[in-house]
């Protein structure tokens, strides 16, 4: 049995006397495309969130995995941007883009927890600094271009079509040299030509040996990339497994379709 | 465009207008004569004025909207947005010949006006800093900042004190003051930059009054609200200057500090700090999310903004020789706040012309002295309408990759 990159046991979310999330176990191994689904209200976002150090959650374990040092590192009480450093990279339901910067420089701010430019890099501009600009700059180019954004580059984020946007998002994230990762409903929003388009983009993402983690609403999509499945509903799993089994699962119908009525 | 609807509502306007001012422009009581003056050439001059100015206003309305249906479809404009100002610096060979002339410009000022016209020149020039400073704060970083004057304060009591207590010099007190000011940036946002937009206005706006009111009542430190005076001028190498000599040499330090601040805060901007302090502006949650740590980012614009008041303070005062409270007042604040978003938030060049215009024209419009904090309103409010952007807004730098060499250095 390999070791997973991102396991997560008995992960607990209180919101006063709500329960969001409840002794959730979760595992994602290298190479692997995971599908979190559930019903609207089930606690997906909420998990990246606890996962990603936005929240705190109440009870459990979050750990990752770094395979080339061999080293597992508990995620639990870092800050978000903590956890971007240490390889677990996001994008948002809502797009969150820097919408007054271009297209290239969203990009670039993903490279800035991979490089250490300070004030006085700034302003004398040693040779350091400027090797360091000139890798952020090529990177963040490189990414552009295999996301297909290359052409937009200079745009403001802004007036980017909504598709794209998305896009931008993914690439955004990609360029902090993720470990693992996490796409948060990367298609809401998007029409069949365009979820076309982003179920390739991932797929080509992954070949690559990208681990990824993906809430999504879209069950073709799901169905159609991923490796494994877990099920939420009401901030518990109540199934997991591959694409083929969680289709037949009777729980799974239930949290969707409700229950069956005998006539 | 002179339709009859047109004219109808100018006229109901000017209706309107001479309705609101008919007390005080046309009435007059003469309180000695006890008599009433109806001064009735006033109303007609309010209604004729207020039909022009309906009629223009509605005409640049017009023009706005039809230039942003403009955009709309076919996009006429540069793509980049950028102004004819920014096209120039883009070319180096009018870039030079133009920050040439500036420099040569401002080299000779002092040399052919007048004295008045030297320390004039010489406080704008100390709201351009300000401004610049301030621009780190509001325009690149986002944090609204009501209380930037207490860092100028700090800046000036810094040197005051210092002199007063321990007689330290100006050179000395220099470095002191804009370190100290960056330190009490550094206190004040470790609690308050957890505060987000209107909080942080309120708490920073707080700060401002509690430093300007100890000053005023902690007579041993301060001397309360008579001030410190006997204030050293700027000394240079222990020579005994004029005053008009002292005032010409204190204007030349202004103009250096000006384009040290203007190299430093291009430079900062330009680089990986300044994209995250944008990025910073632009979405807290998604900055995070890309591995910047917010506190130390915004810290660090925080810190840096006080540092540029606490150096023009300790230069303020030892230009007027006296600072007591009254210098530090909100207004202060606020009126560097106008220059940052008058100029163009995050726009070097918009800020040097709202420090310019809002405090140069305020002066020479001293013969309409009645008059100009209502030009003052009135053009405030124009910008806002037509131009929300600032005067010079800010561009965003483009890069190539051909030669793996940036294109369109940019002093935006």
């Amino acid at each position: 049995m390999q070791q997973p990159i991102l396991q997560v046991s008995g992960l607990t979310m209180d919101f006063g006397g709500i329960r969001a999330l409840n002794n959730l176990d979760l595992d994602v191994n290298e190479g692997e495309i995971v599908a979190l689904i559930g019903p609207n209200g089930a606690g997906k976002t909420t998990f990246f969130n606890c996962v990603t150090g936005i929240y705190a959650p109440t009870k459990g374990e979050v750990d990752l995995y770094h395979k080339e040092k061999n080293r597992v590192v508990s995620l639990l009480g870092m800050k978000p941007n903590q956890v971007t450093e240490q390889g677990l990279a996001r994008t948002f339901q809502n797009i969150r883009l820097f919408s007054q910067m271009t297209v290239l420089e969203n990009v670039m701010i993903g490279r800035h927890c991979r490089t250490k430019a300070f004030i006085l890099g700034a302003l004398l501009r040693d040779k350091k600094t400027m090797q360091e600009e000139d890798e952020i700059i090529q990177t963040s180019h490189e990414i552009l271009t295999k996301i297909g954004l290359q052409r937009y580059e200079n745009e403001i984020a802004e007036n980017l079509p909504y598709g794209a946007q998305r896009r931008l998002e993914i690439a955004r994230a990609l360029a902090t040299e993720p470990v693992l990762l996490l796409l948060d409903e990367p298609a809401a929003g998007m029409n069949p030509q365009e979820t076309i388009e982003l179920v390739n983009l991932i797929q080509e993402i992954a070949s690559e040996g990208q681990s990824i983690l993906l809430i999504e609403h879209d069950m073709k999509l799901v169905m159609s990339l991923s490796d494994r499945i877990f099920v939420m509903d009401y901030g518990k799993k109540i199934a997991q497994g591959t694409p083929e089994e969680i289709r037949n699962n009777p729980a799974v119908i239930k949290a969707y379709l409700g229950e069956e009525v005998d006539a | 465009m002179f339709t009859f609807e047109e004219l109808k509502r100018s006229f109901l306007v000017s209706i309107w207008f001479v309705f609101l001012t008919f007390p005080i422009m046309v009435i007059r009581v003469d309180s000695i004569e006890k008599t009433v003056q109806w001064r009735w050439m006033n109303m007609v001059y309010v209604a004729i004025g207020s039909f022009i100015l309906s009629f223009v206003f509605r005409y640049m309305m017009q023009r706005k909207e039809m230039k942003s249906e403009d955009n709309g479809d076919g996009d006429k404009k540069d793509k980049t947005g950028r102004s004819f100002i920014h096209r120039w610096l883009a070319d180096p060979k009018y870039r030079n010949a133009i920050l040439g002339s500036l420099l040569a410009a401002a080299i000779i000022f002092p040399h052919v006006f007048s004295t008045y016209q030297t320390s004039i020149m010489t406080t704008a020039l100390m709201y351009v800093v300000l401004g610049l400073g301030l621009n780190i704060v509001v325009g690149l970083a986002g944090l609204l900042d009501l209380g930037y004057v207490a860092f100028y304060a700090v800046g000036a009591y810094t040197y005051a004190l210092l002199y007063h207590f321990f007689g330290v010099g100006f050179w000395v007190a220099l470095p002191i003051g804009g370190l100290l000011a960056a330190l009490f940036g550094i206190l004040l946002g470790i609690p308050v930059l957890r505060l987000r937009g209107d909080y942080l206005a309120i708490v920073t706006l707080g700060f401002g009054e509690i430093i300007r009111l100890v000053m005023e009542n902690w007579g041993a430190f301060s001397q309360g609200p008579s001030g410190v005076s006997n204030i050293p001028r700027p000394s240079f190498f222990g020579i005994d200057m004029s005053l008009d000599t002292a005032l010409v040499y204190t204007y030349y330090l202004m103009i250096l500090l000006v384009i040290f601040t203007i190299f430093f805060v291009n430079r900062l901007q330009d680089s990986r700090l300044g994209r995250a302090w944008i990025a910073l502006r632009e979405d807290e949650i998604a900055c995070q999310a890309m591995g910047i740590d917010k506190m130390k980012t915004k810290l660090v614009a925080f810190s840096l903004g006080a540092f540029w008041a606490g150096i023009v303070g300790v230069i303020f005062a030892a230009k007027t020789t006296f600072i007591s409270p009254r210098s530090f007042t909100f207004i202060e604040s606020a009126i560097i706040l106008s220059i940052v978003v008058l100029g163009g938030m995050g726009s070097i060049i918009g800020v040097i012309f709202g420090a310019l215009i809002l405090i140069l024209l305020p002066e020479y419009l001293r013969a309409l002295s009645e008059y100009r904090m209502l030009a003052f309103g009135a053009i405030l409010v124009c910008m806002m309408v037509f131009r929300p952007q600032g005067i010079i807004g800010s561009i965003r730098r483009t890069y190539t990759y051909q030669n793996r060499k940036k294109a369109d250095g940019e002093v935006s």
